[in-house]
């Protein structure tokens, strides 16, 4: 082509391959591939899902109160007495339908919650992350509201589940308003403790009478040895006509703009 | 030069067609496509195989 010969070095043959070079030289791209792996698993992934979550929680954000605004001008809704919380519908597999906001975990931070607990279509999913047990209640039902997300890697949306203290404030958000859990405690239990899942949890032959949030995740970080359970009771609840609760009014406010 | 030390890499500059910076720029464009499909799909797959992280409770 255009190259100048004085460019190219002295034409020689070209060196032969020899079967420990090449295997030398995959070996190398194999280690490089590896170190790219680890980077990915500890710490860029979690950047990459963590910020597509957060921008699909206030999208979802937009979209509940779209949906409320669209249900408000076609019926006429009763008053809601701001001490009986409506009772959100159960969701399908895979069907986003509220979000999580958590201020401990970030001032802004909000990410959205669908119906189950299925790997990739919801846990493993860089737009949402959180998923709902399917059998559980749902929020504002009397039981329990039991969620689940990764601790490490995709997302991690649970990732300071660990720093949570006593009285932190939960909120979760559906089209009908924002129901607000205070923080009660942390348990560490086998992966088999389904009975964290009970509407009273840990207690299957109790009947319930508060509204539980529980939310699982892996314990310790990066195995999945043992669970990590956050347990939250209701105490507050505010239909979205009259706004969102003082505390995430901000956060709330500025994915509506 | 090197010669014998590199052979893979080696023979892959000498087929890139063009002078050095269009070989350059191939080699990158490649590059950014090989990491983009590792990230995208061979490491998450890689890490629910190997090192699955479990977060829900099942009996």
């Amino acid at each position: 082509m255009g190259a100048r010969p004085t460019d190219e070095p002295t034409p020689k043959a070209a060196p032969k391959l020899t079967v420990v070079g090449v295997l030398g030289e995959l070996l190398i791209t194999a280690g490089v591939v590896v170190m790219l792996f680890l980077g990915w698993y500890m710490w860029l992934d979690d950047i990459i899902s963590g910020t597509e979550q957060q921008a699909a929680g206030v999208e979802v954000q937009q979209q509940l109160q779209q949906e409320w605004e669209r249900s408000e001008a076609i019926t006429e809704r009763p008053a809601i007495d701001n001490g009986e919380p409506v009772v959100a519908e159960p969701a399908a597999d895979g069907e986003v339908f509220a979000t999580l906001i958590v201020p401990r975990f970030g001032a802004d931070w909000v990410r959205p919650i669908a119906g189950g607990i299925d790997l990739s279509t919801v846990l493993n999913n860089r737009q949402i992350g959180v998923g709902h047990y399917p059998d559980t209640q749902m929020p504002g039902e009397m039981g329990n509201f039991a969620i689940a997300a990764h601790r490490t890697t995709f997302g991690a949306p649970f990732a300071d589940i660990g720093e949570l203290r006593v009285g932190d404030l939960i909120y979760v958000e559906t089209a009908d308003g924002w129901y607000e859990y205070g923080f009660r405690g942390l348990e560490y239990v086998w992966p088999t403790y389904v009975s964290v899942l009970e509407p009273v949890p840990r207690e299957p032959s109790v009947e319930a009478t508060d509204r539980f949030l529980t939310m699982t995740s892996c314990n310790p970080r990066f195995s999945s040895a043992e669970r990590i359970i956050a347990y939250a009771v209701m105490e507050n609840w505010y239909p979205r006509a009259d706004g969102p609760p003082a505390a995430i009014s901000g956060l709330v406010e500025a994915a509506g703009s | 030069m090197l010669e014998a030390a590199t052979d893979v890499y080696a023979s892959l500059w000498r087929i890139l067609p063009g002078p050095a910076w269009v070989r350059i720029l191939i080699l990158v464009v490649a590059a950014v496509l090989i990491v983009a499909a590792l990230v995208e799909w061979v490491f998450p797959w890689a890490s629910d195989t190997f090192l699955p992280q479990d977060s829900t409770v099942e009996g």
